[in-house]
């Protein structure tokens, strides 16, 4: 490895210390959400450089682009609600005593150190399970190893992930049940404009990282993600505005993934073949149709996660007012 | 020095600060966005795990792994933002005469 990269790897390493520390400490909030996200794409950077392309795009798109957009959303509530200049922290809190803050920090430490122990002492560098994914992948339909491992060899751990996506748009609806109108944050003319410019763009861009995925880095939680973006654009510019009459196709596309997911589980299954077990000739077909049909409900999950409470009517609601 | 170990202790770094800021910072948002680091630090130390020296590929579980923690974690982002919503207007309420 050459000096240059090293130098660049010391840089970004600790550019992404430095900057996950002042995103807790600076004062603004919105400038907490700035640093998180520049965090992020750092760390992004980080692991493409530490060879994993798909965690990369997966935390940018998703762990980065649509935590900090639901963040803002969440700041954006916050500050309508109370008064203008709410900053975390401006309500009355107690001080906390030395000791706790100390003994805060210090657990903290104590925590970290014995991780940093347990990796310092786990061995380096030693074959893990690449050569029994390389070894099946010929069998998995697919030529990149993630997406194989994600929806073929461990497509229950994926399964339940899109469970639990499925359980989050749940109880976010429940939590904000007959909570009042929210404020909607929007973007003025300008933006419309440059939505229909950009929107089909990301639908295509969104289309081919779901496609991309089978050979090379993407999937349809990336491709989900940048879907969803469009979601998200959407509700921003006032394209789309979330009527109560629209919930109960809302719900069919919550569970659409889950449900084609679990169904394609079962029907595989017979013959000898336990359930997931697709035919190696079929496999590719199989994978992408429930990318595919994961891709659409994740990208409608996320954008429901981002708008928040359920569209339903409440008097004195003029949200839904043409 | 190889990027392993240098990302290694980064990923450690941003661990230990996430779990400092979720349990000694008093604003929900803040304590949030520590859980959020330590998820991030804990992504680092296991594709730092799965790197191998090029021109080796690395192991593509951990990788696996760390998408599905990235979808769970954006999950749970979202309902504890849903709650921390709902407990500002709460008080918000309780607040006013």
């Amino acid at each position: 490895m050459s000096d240059a990269l090293l130098l660049f790897d010391l840089l970004l390493a600790l550019a992404v210390v430095a900057i996950a520390a002042a995103a807790l400490l600076v004062r603004d909030a919105f400038a907490m959400i700035v640093l998180f996200v520049v965090f992020g794409l750092l760390s992004a950077l980080a692991w493409v450089r530490l060879a994993a392309p798909d965690v990369a795009l997966a935390e940018a798109a998703i762990g980065t682009g649509l935590t900090g957009a639901l963040l803002l959303k969440t700041l954006h509530h916050l500050r309508a609600r109370g008064m203008a200049g709410w900053q975390p922290g401006a309500v009355a809190q107690r001080p906390v005593p030395r000791a706790v803050a100390w003994l805060n920090a210090g657990l903290a430490l104590a925590v970290m150190a014995g991780l940093g122990v347990a990796i310092l002492g786990s061995p380096l560098r030693v074959t893990g399970l690449e050569i029994a994914v390389a070894e099946a992948m010929p069998l998995s339909g697919v030529e990149n190893p993630v997406t194989a491992v994600l929806l073929n060899f461990r497509a229950y751990d994926t399964l339940m992930e899109v469970v639990v996506l499925l359980s989050a748009v749940i109880v976010v609806w429940q939590i904000e049940r007959g909570a009042g109108p929210a404020p909607a944050p929007s973007l003025g003319p300008v933006w419309q404009g440059f939505a229909r410019l950009t929107l089909p763009a990301a639908a295509l861009v969104g289309v081919y990282v779901l496609w991309a995925g089978a050979e090379a880095p993407g999937g349809a939680f990336q491709g989900g993600a940048m879907l969803a973006a469009i979601g998200l654009m959407m509700l921003l510019t006032g394209l789309y505005r979330p009527h109560p009459d629209h919930r109960g196709l809302a719900r069919l596309l919550f569970v659409l993934g889950t449900v084609a997911f679990a169904a394609t589980a079962l029907l595989v299954a017979g013959g000898g073949r336990a359930s997931f077990e697709y035919p190696p000739s079929y496999a590719k077909t199989l994978i992408l149709l429930i990318e595919a049909l994961v891709t659409i409900s994740i990208a409608v999950t996320l954008t429901a996660l981002f708008h928040g409470r359920e569209p339903v009517a409440l008097k004195g609601d003029l949200r839904h007012d043409p | 020095m190889t990027p392993d170990l240098i990302y290694g202790a980064a990923g450690l770094a941003v661990f230990g600060i996430g779990l400092w800021g979720a349990i000694a910072l008093q604003d929900r948002m803040r304590r949030l966005l520590g859980l959020k680091l330590c998820s991030v630090g804990a992504g680092f130390v296991l594709i730092v795990g799965a790197w191998r020296e090029p021109p080796a590929a690395p192991d593509p579980m951990p990788h696996a792994l760390v998408i599905t923690g990235i979808v769970v974690m954006l999950s749970a982002t979202a309902a504890a933002l849903a709650l921390i919503r709902r407990l500002h207007d709460l008080e918000d309420a309780d607040d006013r005469p």
